[in-house]
């Protein structure tokens, strides 16, 4: 068996500011093996976005220090990230409107990368770059390299990402809620792209959304999130069907396949400052014992490739936390 | 991209236009005589109103303008009160020393500034970022002559390493007139002595009038460079790939010189005042030498030339500017058309 794509291993990402340190990642861990797609759900602010940026090695001023390991290709890229690592990683960003610098035309931005990461001449890069805005069926092709990135729409900016992504023929593609920014018909084709894309070349994907209907189009394996602590993971359809962590199921009751938000759901979603001890969410659980506050529930396997940080997962939710 | 830029050219005509009628109505109605300056001291009153009519002065104010206005038009600035000459002729004489010095300062002053405000902001509250700070408030506050005087004492009188005041040696001479800028007329001619000799001659005027403009092109570097660097698309940049130094030094730079060079149009009214007192001090023969003394003499022509010309080259100046930003973002180009 050939040793898996990324391994994030028991990740800590703390923040230092003078408001104190923020605990915004806790014993992360999970793998994408070669070829598989992994998404990553759970709310706004519940640390999806660093945990991108540890992944690409862009953590923010104030994060410098992460504990645990993030293995790419079996090699720790999370206290040296190694330019090699650059390159093979793509990512595809949450906002095609702000993530091309306006004043260079895309066609150098995206040259600019495979200058560094990619093997090759300008002429042998260019060519690449048109097949991938063929692939990604950029209208004209040729024409879109010379073109600035305000002469295209925004799911034209987001192809032209992807194919970015795709420039230096990356092990990974990581994408953070690609598809936030645009609308829904946009929404939909880019997707259908996406899946096309990960078909067709095989790619390996970590995927960052907060929407279980787009979860489940994209992806075969999902790690659930709630303020920075895995709550659950596990093939998607399973975990879908029958979500395990009392987090997961209530979300899953409030929106079947609509975005994961907690309205609807007493409380909110603590501060990454003020985390509570044991289990995070808690506060907020209608099953939680005296024991959920003292310490954290480890991760259980419970076969088929799942797992839960919760030892209730079987006890059935009261009606009225459903209303 | 050629019709922007004549248009430009032609918007600014009408400003122009104004400036010559309105600057010759206040000259008219502030104090002063020019007759009286034509006539010389010993004038008696009928000498007074000869001279009057013959200039054209005892018209209506207005009518006068209307003349004066048709003057410029056709090329014709008059006659200077003072030596005779005619002040077009006196003008191109002394107008390249003033460009020659002017460029030279806003030269250095950009090829010091911005890359000192991307330092700044690339060590943001580091040890640089101080001195450019101190320097941002120093340079627009110091006084330009008395930096000239420290200047001329410490590197010409003390070290004796550049020369005190003029263009260039007497011992040298100019070059054979061409452009009147002595740089390009020496390496026309071929004569690297002079070239050498006019460069060490512009380094005390060219650093003592550059420092308010180095001041603030390192100042609006250091904001422009510090908010772009907030930027998703750095972010996106970083996570990609890009090498570090070209991130900082074209990838943010090209964003944040666009404010800059904004600036640097509205600098250049500050750098030709500037150059009137730092020509005066280092005995520099261009316009700003020439206006103090029609000023002095109350050579009104004179005068209102100088402050045409100087709009002049303010406009041009402004329609570079524009293409600049035109060049730098596309979407500048694309609004004006
Ligand atoms: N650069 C930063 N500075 C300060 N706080 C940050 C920064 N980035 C993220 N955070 C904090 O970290 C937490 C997780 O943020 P993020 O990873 O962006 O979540 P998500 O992508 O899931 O919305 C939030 O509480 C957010 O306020
Ligand atoms: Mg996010």
């Amino acid at each position: 068996m050939s040793i898996p794509v990324l391994q994030v291993q028991g990740l800590d990402v703390e923040l230092r500011s003078e408001r104190g340190v923020a605990r915004i990642l806790q014993d992360v861990t999970f793998t994408i093996p070669r070829g598989g797609t992994v998404g990553i759900v759970g709310e706004s602010g519940c640390g999806k976005s660093t945990l991108l940026r540890a992944v690409l090695g862009i953590l923010p001023k104030g994060a410098e220090t992460p504990r645990g390991a993030i293995l790419f290709d079996g090699q720790d890229i999370l206290t040296d990230h190694a330019a090699s690592a650059r390159g093979r990683i793509g990512f595809v960003p949450q906002d095609p409107y702000l993530s091309l610098n306006p004043v260079f035309r895309a066609g150098d931005q995206i040259l600019e990368i495979m200058r560094r990461h990619a093997p090759g001449s300008r002429a042998d890069h260019k060519r690449k770059i048109v097949e991938l805005f063929r692939a990604v069926q950029l209208p004209d092709p040729e024409g879109a390299l010379r073109k600035y990135p305000h002469q295209f729409s925004g799911g034209q900016r987001q192809r032209l990402l992807i194919a970015a992504a795709l420039a230096c023929d990356p092990a990974l593609v990581v994408a953070d809620e690609p598809t936030t920014a645009l609308d829904v018909t946009t929404q939909r084709e880019i997707l259908a792209l996406l899946r096309r894309l990960v078909a067709e070349r095989g790619l390996s994907l970590l995927f960052v959304t907060h929407d279980f209907g787009v979860l489940a189009s994209v992806c075969q394996e999902v790690t659930v999130l709630y303020a920075g602590r895995v709550a659950e993971s596990g093939p998607v359809r399973a975990v879908l069907d029958t979500p395990r962590h009392p987090y997961t199921r209530m979300l899953l009751a409030c929106h079947p396949d609509r975005a994961a938000d907690l309205a609807g759901i007493p409380g909110t979603v603590p501060a990454a400052t003020a985390q509570p001890s044991g289990c995070r969410f808690h506060p907020r659980c209608p099953l939680a014992q005296p024991s959920c506050a003292a310490a954290a529930p480890p991760m259980q396997a419970l076969g088929e490739g799942r797992a839960v940080a919760c030892p209730w997962y079987e006890t059935p939710l009261p009606e009225t936390a459903l209303a | 991209m050629a019709f922007y830029i004549a248009r430009r050219l032609l918007l600014a005509l009408p400003a122009l236009l104004g400036l010559v009628f309105l600057t010759f109505v206040l000259s008219r109605v502030i104090p002063g005589d020019p007759a009286a300056t034509l006539a010389g001291d010993a004038a008696t009153p009928a000498q007074l109103a000869e001279i009057r009519a013959q200039y054209g002065l005892d018209r209506p104010i207005l009518e006068q303008a209307v003349i004066h206005v048709r003057q410029v038009l056709t090329g014709d600035f008059g006659r200077s009160v003072f030596s005779g000459r005619p002040v077009a002729e006196e003008i191109a004489q002394r107008l390249p020393a003033t460009l020659e010095l002017t460029f030279a300062a806003l030269l250095l002053s950009t090829l010091l500034g911005v890359p000192l405000g991307l330092v700044a902001a690339l060590n943001h509250n580091g040890p640089v970022d101080h001195l450019v700070r101190v320097l941002s408030v120093g340079g627009l506050a110091m006084a330009s002559f008395w930096l000239a005087i420290m200047l001329q004492l410490f590197f010409s009188m003390e070290l004796d390493i550049l020369p005190l005041r003029g263009r260039v040696d007497v011992e040298i001479g100019m070059p054979p007139l061409r452009t009147g800028l002595v740089l390009l007329d020496s390496l026309l001619a071929g004569r690297g002595d002079i070239f050498v000799d006019g460069a060490l001659h512009l380094v005390l005027p060219a650093v003592t009038l550059c420092l308010p403009g180095l001041a603030t092109i390192a100042r609006f570097t250091r904001s422009g460079v510090l908010e772009t660097l907030q930027k998703d698309f750095v972010l996106y940049a970083r996570a990609a790939g890009y090498g570090r130094v070209r991130l900082a030094a074209i990838y943010v730079l090209r964003n944040a010189v666009n404010m800059v060079v904004t600036q640097i149009g509205l600098l250049f009214g500050a750098l030709i005042s500037g150059a009137v007192a730092v020509e005066a001090i280092f005995d520099w023969p261009g316009l700003g030498t020439y206006a103090v003394q029609a000023i002095l003499s109350a050579d009104y022509k004179a005068l209102l030339a100088v402050t045409l010309v100087v709009g002049v080259v303010y406009a041009v100046v402004n329609v570079l500017v524009d293409v600049a930003q035109a060049l730098i973002d596309p979407r500048v180009a694309e609004d004006a058309r």
